[in-house]
């Protein structure tokens, strides 16, 4: 009941918050795969301590916009990205911007959960250890505790933290990726349809806790339910056949948006 | 149009022709598991005349007939300081004659009668004193393997209705050797030998060690050197290698190295490593060297379908949280990767346990009495062992042929299913 009183008063804060701090930009972002070209011209600010939903019908180009946000499409052989995008002002393809730093910085959950065929404590313990975010075992004991308490599945597996994190359910799992990417203190976190795969109370639980970690973080989310983008996020863009259609509040895209395109597909009236 | 579309079929699941065309159907189903089951059988009935053939003609090489003989040694006056320097032809001499009540017979005969025992027994004796001088102190037995013509004859290779001009033992030979049968001192232990002796041209002393350490020392080149090669190669072609068409061309060789005839991979070692690189022929060293060059592009292979096999989301997960590449592939991917990375190296390592032809090339088919030692020593292997028997004329090496080949065919299978065991243990599923 708590949780469903702080949901409403979400977005009033929102708005009260006048003009958070815009965290990321994309100026003018096209991808092409091979010669095909996947977004044109986009560009999109992404606010600091924000949930920004990207919408849009499948293949519309929302998750390779995601993906270029902390480099993914690097690692996809032919993609080619053009324009710009910055993180605080620096912008993140350029040559001396170090892509694990980057990576760090803005962490990344993926449509399917994907824990490591580890233990629990591993997986969370994985990131930290590599950046060499705690001196000690104590310090990395610490880490993992709050990263899980923050994912909100402390109390589900802190007497089994040893258990392989492949043994959970789906939603725990993808709770457990959360916490992971949360080890690591990113900035901004980017979420790839999170709930796709995940059943309705699974979902919510995850809804809920993208919620609270807007506090700490900044956070994009691609998402195609409707709903899911009007619950969780302040901002909200509409995305169609690699454009921008448009970007706006999301209670102003949900009530009264200014295309008629996204009018249409909040509709349901296509994609 | 929307006529047609919306008309609705109605098939009579029962009509004589639809029952007749599922029946086929369910015909061809049959056939199908049929002749599956019939390749299955064609399969295991040849494996079982392989293996039942090679017992039948092997099994007796598996024991060795010998007779216990008694020397008393306390007597015989041998020098400790110099135990080898002792007289132990005569010793040996003299105690079998005793053995078989042979000293009133004439020299000649005395002759023909210690042909009965290996030609080495003094010899063994002497070793056996070497090893273990406190049987200088009294009377202590030793074990005297017999000749390859008696060792045939107790296993009954030999017909005694043969006539006696058509066989190498004479009625006399066999009337002395019935002789020491009825006195006690003959039996038929396990052949412990054929593992633990080196080649000899006697049958009756000739063993697998040799050939079982030249085998061992190879594998142990060639796993050291391919195991690391062919993973760093397979981790470059798969993970940092842009594909183009250089690499679309070293893919397509290495594809084509991998069904190179094995004996051009021995010409390939003669030519480099022993004409070039002058390394010292007949050793484990060039032998494994071969057999890494030959198992290379196998591993190759292997390790990079069993990296693409790991899911990309795991791949993901680990650039996501800002891994380096490095620590991607060595922490997450190539520990997947590995169980399967192992059951191919350990059965393409088992395919160069039993590879003859590059061996043969490099002089691997050395005639060598001791044992190697590291991987410098020239030696056989058990293959290109089991060759230079299958050549020998002396009978007892007909069925030590076949008992070679069991042994290399235990290794073999052993080390198969330690593969298996790999990957059951070690296989995760997602």
């Amino acid at each position: 009941m708590n949780m469903m009183a702080e949901t409403t008063t979400e977005p009033k804060q929102g708005q009260t918050m006048s003009d958070p701090a815009i965290k990321m930009m994309g100026k003018n972002v096209t991808v092409h795969y091979g010669t095909k070209q996947a977004l044109f011209d986009v560009n999109l600010p992404i606010r600091q301590n924000t949930v920004t939903a990207l919408i849009g019908p499948s293949g519309c180009g929302k998750s390779t916009f995601l993906r270029c946000l902390n480099r993914m499409n690097d690692t996809i052989d032919n993609c080619r990205v053009g324009g710009e995008i910055t993180l605080d002002g620096q912008d993140i393809y350029d040559p001396s911007i170090d892509v694990v730093e980057l990576r760090a910085r803005v962490g990344m959950v993926f449509q399917k959960p994907n824990p490591f065929p580890k233990s629990i404590y591993e997986n969370v313990a994985y990131g930290p250890r590599i950046h060499g975010l705690a001196r000690n075992k104590a310090e990395l004991d610490q880490i993992v505790e709050t990263s899980l308490m923050k994912a909100g599945l402390w109390n589900e597996v802190k007497d089994r933290l040893n258990e392989a994190g492949t043994g959970l359910s789906g939603g725990q799992q993808q709770r457990l990726c959360i916490a992971r990417a949360v080890a690591v203190s990113p900035e901004v976190i980017l979420m790839d349809e999170p709930c796709s795969a995940l059943d309705p109370i699974a979902t919510a639980k995850v809804e809920e806790l993208i919620h609270e970690l807007r506090l700490n973080f900044t956070i994009v989310i691609v998402t195609h339910s409707m709903q899911q983008a009007a619950r969780v996020s302040q901002r909200t863009a509409m995305f169609h056949l690699g454009n921008l259609v448009e970007e706006n509040d999301t209670d102003k895209i949900f009530t009264n948006p200014d295309e008629s395109r996204t009018q249409d597909y909040i509709m349901g009236r296509f994609g | 149009m929307s006529a047609a579309i919306s008309q609705v079929q109605t098939v009579d699941w029962h009509s004589p022709a639809i029952e007749a065309r599922r029946k086929s159907r369910y015909a061809a189903e049959a056939r199908l598991k049929a002749y599956g089951l019939i390749a299955i059988v064609f399969a295991l009935g040849f494996l079982a005349i392989l293996i039942g053939s090679l017992i039948y003609s092997g099994h007796k090489a598996f024991v060795q007939t010998v007779a216990s003989v008694e020397i008393d040694l306390s007597a015989a006056g041998v020098d400790k300081a110099k135990i080898a320097d002792a007289n132990w032809k005569g010793i040996v001499k003299q105690a079998l004659l005793d053995l078989g009540d042979a000293k009133s017979l004439p020299k000649r005969e005395q002759k023909k009668y210690l042909d009965i025992f290996t030609d080495s027994a003094a010899y063994l004796v002497r070793d056996a004193v070497i090893a273990d001088p406190s049987r200088l102190e009294g009377k202590s037995t030793f074990v005297i393997p017999l000749s390859d013509p008696f060792d045939q004859l107790a296993k009954g290779e030999v017909s005694r209705q043969t006539p006696e001009a058509q066989r190498r033992v004479s009625d006399k030979d066999i009337a002395a050797f019935d002789a020491l049968v009825a006195k006690g001192v003959i039996a038929k232990p396990f052949n412990w030998g054929l593992l633990f002796n080196a080649d000899s041209r006697f049958p009756e002393l000739a063993g697998l060690a040799g050939a079982i350490s030249g085998s061992f020392w190879s594998i142990v080149v060639c796993f050291a050197i391919s195991f690391p090669v062919g993973i760093a190669a397979a981790i470059y072609l798969e993970e940092f290698a842009p594909k183009n068409r250089w690499t679309d061309l070293i893919e397509i060789n290495i594809n084509n190295l991998a069904a190179v005839p094995s004996v051009v991979f021995g010409l390939l070692g003669l030519a480099v490593f022993l004409g070039w690189f002058g390394l010292p022929r007949s050793a484990p060293l060039v032998g494994g060297l071969v057999l890494a060059l030959m198992t290379l592009p196998t591993l190759i292979i292997v390790t990079r379908v069993s990296l693409k096999a790991v899911p990309g989301s795991i791949r993901e997960a680990a650039l996501g949280i800002g891994a380096s590449k490095h620590e991607a592939i060595f922490h997450h991917i190539l520990p997947l990767a590995m169980p399967t990375v192992m059951t191919g190296t350990i059965i393409s390592l088992a395919r160069a346990l039993g590879e003859t032809a590059p061996l043969l090339l490099i002089g691997m088919n050395a005639f060598m009495t001791s044992a190697a030692h590291g991987i410098f020593d020239a030696s056989t292997a058990l293959p290109t062992q089991i060759y230079i028997w299958s050549d020998s004329p002396e009978r007892g090496f007909v069925a030590r042929t076949s008992a070679a080949i069991l042994v290399l065919l235990a290794f073999l299978v052993l080390m198969n299913g330690i593969a298996i065991f790999l990957r059951q243990r070690f296989e995760r599923r997602w």
